[in-house]
């Protein structure tokens, strides 16, 4: 008998593996919601450890708000073809195109919120049963709430008041039809488990998350990236700054933080000295209170 | 690093909640912009100082309630170990998000508000860490700076406490401590005011509980989740069968039995994608091959010879029911253990439980929400199990009701 204790990584990553095989086995058509962000990448990298040898029994769908940072996307076609998936897109604008969504107007416009809509969409004309997310219990109290199996009724719309008991590690992912379920592996992982998991496992990042310079302006307390579609005050000026994204979303609302990090050590040390959460740099939680509870209750991610 | 599981327990508004604020504020683990959204959210509701159950009570409703409603869980580490907190409501209407936050513990903390002593919910909590096998409880006595630190009161009710637990849990690591989760008395920091006690802190206990084999290390258990059918050229007759080891050390060169089949076989790798491995064990996921081409299927057993599990379709488990409708007898369930989904109908009723004398009721066959009860039930096709206190993976079932798909109750089979 030798060592028979797991670490903490080891034990996280098993425990998501499980998770992502409950899913394979008990949905007809499930899929995994793969925005290009550091969480959705180790998501694919459990997906391939948990059926190697054969291939990832589900498509990738990414929600495209059109606002993206051009290294995610050109990042995303790649590893979906590295790793032989399916990569499905579901189009924001396409959804205001067709007025199933409307565009927000002024100085914080973000398509972040139309995404809803598209992924809805996306779920119901595929008949996706079950939609696996990188979402983190650690990322926000809304979701420090919610379960591994996440129950969605026919509108697609979460009762954080009424969830299923989830008791040990049986999953009741029944359902009636019309309804589904959004999955969330990495729960239980932290952002800096999620970074010493990228390090442990060498695991490929878009290079936004690394330090590079790029024109930025500064909006209550945050730095956003300038961009042709973004509206400025005149009292905001762009500069010309050494960023890295600590978190990747659409272009509107994801903050950059100041940093030189450009190694995954260095990023792990600069996380571990930090006094903000990663979320502190999203525009789009800073809208309310409880700004990320009701968009979940709506359907968002 | 470690990981270790904790929850809370205990009525509502002992604290539970205030506690594990204070935990992670006490210990560093709170972000600059968490601390803000708190202090506003404090303010707003009219409090002078900041709300510390607001670091886990995240949801609108429980704000404007100012109670628990469901688990949230929250993270922190220390330089030697990593906690996952449950942090749990204590309001009786929902103990199944309890029993939720409970069932993946290793250890409990109990709160206990020293002016009341232990009550009825502190009974009904203790005794679900008991069913659920949590191997360590810490009796946390709260709210120390209302009844101003006397010791006489902590020692009442530890002893009262101790009278109770004693009849359910003989010989359980029970470790008691006086605290005041406001103030933050013996939570981080030892107290000021209550010298007379000695025993360390919550986060030093908390530190250093021996993290105790959870897992049953002895009898091999393999509870097929997936097969894996690769379908390419290169691994074109590859069978794998992957899952979570559930018991015991798997071994390439191992002689293994199929349940409820019962076909022998050998193992010829344990796969991983990282290359093979020499041995697996709990609570590893991984994938086996055999050596022979078997039927197997989700929901089928792979053990070793010696020690096999039992297998039947007659079951007597306890049960927490958890559900607004109460368990009809002679109704018929879906019922979840390991990877098997079976149905099943509810033949009898062997007693419900009084959870304040611990009396069991044997005329009672009403089983209501919150009740536990022990009951035999019979299922459409065998199972294969090990009673729950010698397993908590093979001993532990759900059921299932099939017109609504609600989790209904938790299973500890006997
Ligand atoms: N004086 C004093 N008050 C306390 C202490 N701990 C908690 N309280 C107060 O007790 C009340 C309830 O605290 P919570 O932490 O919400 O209780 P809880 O156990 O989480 O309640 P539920 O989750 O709803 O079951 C709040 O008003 C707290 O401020 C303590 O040590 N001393
Ligand atoms: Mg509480």
């Amino acid at each position: 008998m030798g060592n028979y204790h797991l670490t903490h990584l080891k034990e996280l990553e098993s425990e998501a593996i499980y998770v992502l095989r409950e899913v394979a086995a008990q949905f007809e058509r499930p899929v995994l919601l793969f925005s290009g962000g550091k969480d959705s990448i180790v998501l694919v990298h459990l997906s391939r450890k948990a059926f190697y040898p054969a291939r990832i029994p589900f498509p990738l769908l990414h929600i495209d708000t059109g606002h993206n940072f051009p290294e995610t996307i050109e990042f995303r076609d790649r590893m979906a073809r590295s790793v032989d998936a399916r990569l499905l897109v579901g189009s924001v604008q396409e959804s205001i195109d067709t007025g199933r969504a409307v565009e927000e107007k002024g100085i914080n416009a973000s398509r972040n919120v139309l995404q809803t809509v598209t992924l809805l969409d996306a779920i119901e004309v595929n008949k996706f049963d079950a939609a696996i997310g990188g979402a983190r219990r650690d990322e926000e109290k809304a979701r420090a709430k919610e379960r591994f199996f996440s129950h969605r009724d026919e509108f697609g719309q979460w009762d954080p008041k009424n969830q299923r008991p989830e008791l040990w590690y049986m999953f009741n992912g029944k359902k009636r039809m019309g309804e589904h379920f959004r999955v969330f592996p990495i729960s239980n992982w932290t952002e800096m488990d999620v970074w010493q998991y990228i390090l442990a496992e060498n695991i490929d990042l878009p290079s936004i998350y690394f330090t590079h310079e790029r024109d930025v302006f500064h909006r209550d307390g945050v730095w956003l990236a300038a961009a042709p579609f973004m509206e400025m005050k005149p009292s905001e000026k762009v500069e010309y700054r050494r960023v890295r994204c600590r978190t990747v979303g659409d272009i509107s609302c994801t903050g950059l933080t100041l940093s030189s990090a450009d190694t995954v050590e260095d990023i792990i040390q600069e996380i571990a000295a930090t006094r903000v959460t990663e979320r502190g740099g999203r525009y789009d939680d800073k809208r309310s209170e409880a700004a990320m509870e009701d968009r979940k209750k709506e359907g968002y991610f | 690093m470690e990981l270790l599981r904790f929850t809370t327990a205990g009525s509502v508004d002992d604290g539970k909640s205030t506690l594990i604020g204070r935990l992670l504020y006490d210990s560093k683990s709170i972000f600059e912009d968490q601390l803000d959204a708190v202090k506003r959210a404090s303010v707003q509701k009219g409090s002078e100082h900041i709300n510390l159950a607001l670091f886990t009570d995240g949801l609108r409703a429980e704000r404007e309630q100012g109670i628990t409603i469901d688990v949230a869980y929250r993270y922190f580490a220390t330089p030697n170990r990593k906690f996952i907190i449950a942090d749990t409501p204590g309001h009786i209407q929902y103990t199944r998000n309890m029993v939720t936050g409970a069932s993946t513990a290793n250890a409990a903390i109990v709160l206990i508000d020293a002016r009341n002593g232990v009550i009825e919910q502190t009974h009904r909590h203790t005794f679900i860490a008991a069913l659920l096998g949590i191997p360590h409880i810490i009796v946390c006595i709260n709210k120390m700076d209302l009844m101003d630190f006397r010791e006489e009161v902590y020692t009442s009710i530890k002893n009262d406490y101790q009278a109770f637990a004693s009849q359910i849990f003989p010989g359980q690591d029970m470790r008691f401590i006086p605290i005041s989760a406001l103030k933050g008395d013996n939570v981080v920091k030892p107290s000021e005011n209550m010298s007379w006690y000695t025993d360390g802190t919550l986060l030093h206990h908390l530190e250093s509980i021996p993290i105790s084999q959870d897992h049953d290390l002895k009898n091999q258990r393999f509870p097929v989740q997936y097969v894996i059918r690769p379908e390419s050229d290169e691994f074109h007759d590859y069978r794998g069968y992957a899952g979570r080891v559930a018991g015991g050390f798997f071994h390439p060169g191992d002689k293994i039995v199929v349940h409820p089949s019962g076909i022998e076989s050998e193992i010829v790798a344990v796969d991983t994608l990282s290359g093979p491995l020499a041995e697996a064990h709990p609570p590893m996921s991984v994938t086996l091959t055999l050596k022979d081409d078997v039927d197997i299927s989700r929901g089928d057993m792979i053990t070793g010879v010696g020690a096999i599990p039992r297998q039947s379709c007659d079951i007597t488990t306890m049960i927490c029911w958890m559900n607004q409708k109460p368990l009809q007898l002679n109704g018929k369930y879906a019922l979840k253990h390991t990877t098997k989904d079976v149905r099943c109908i509810i033949q009898d009723i062997d007693y419900v439980l009084n959870i304040s004398t611990l009396e069991k009721m044997t005329e009672n066959k009403a089983i209501r929400m919150n009740d536990i009860a022990r009951i035999r039930l019979r299922t459409t096709k065998p199972l294969c199990f090990d009673p729950y206190t010698t397993n908590r993976i093979t001993g532990s079932l759900i059921l299932i009701d099939e017109t609504t798909n609600e989790t209904v109750a938790a299973g500890m089979i006997v």
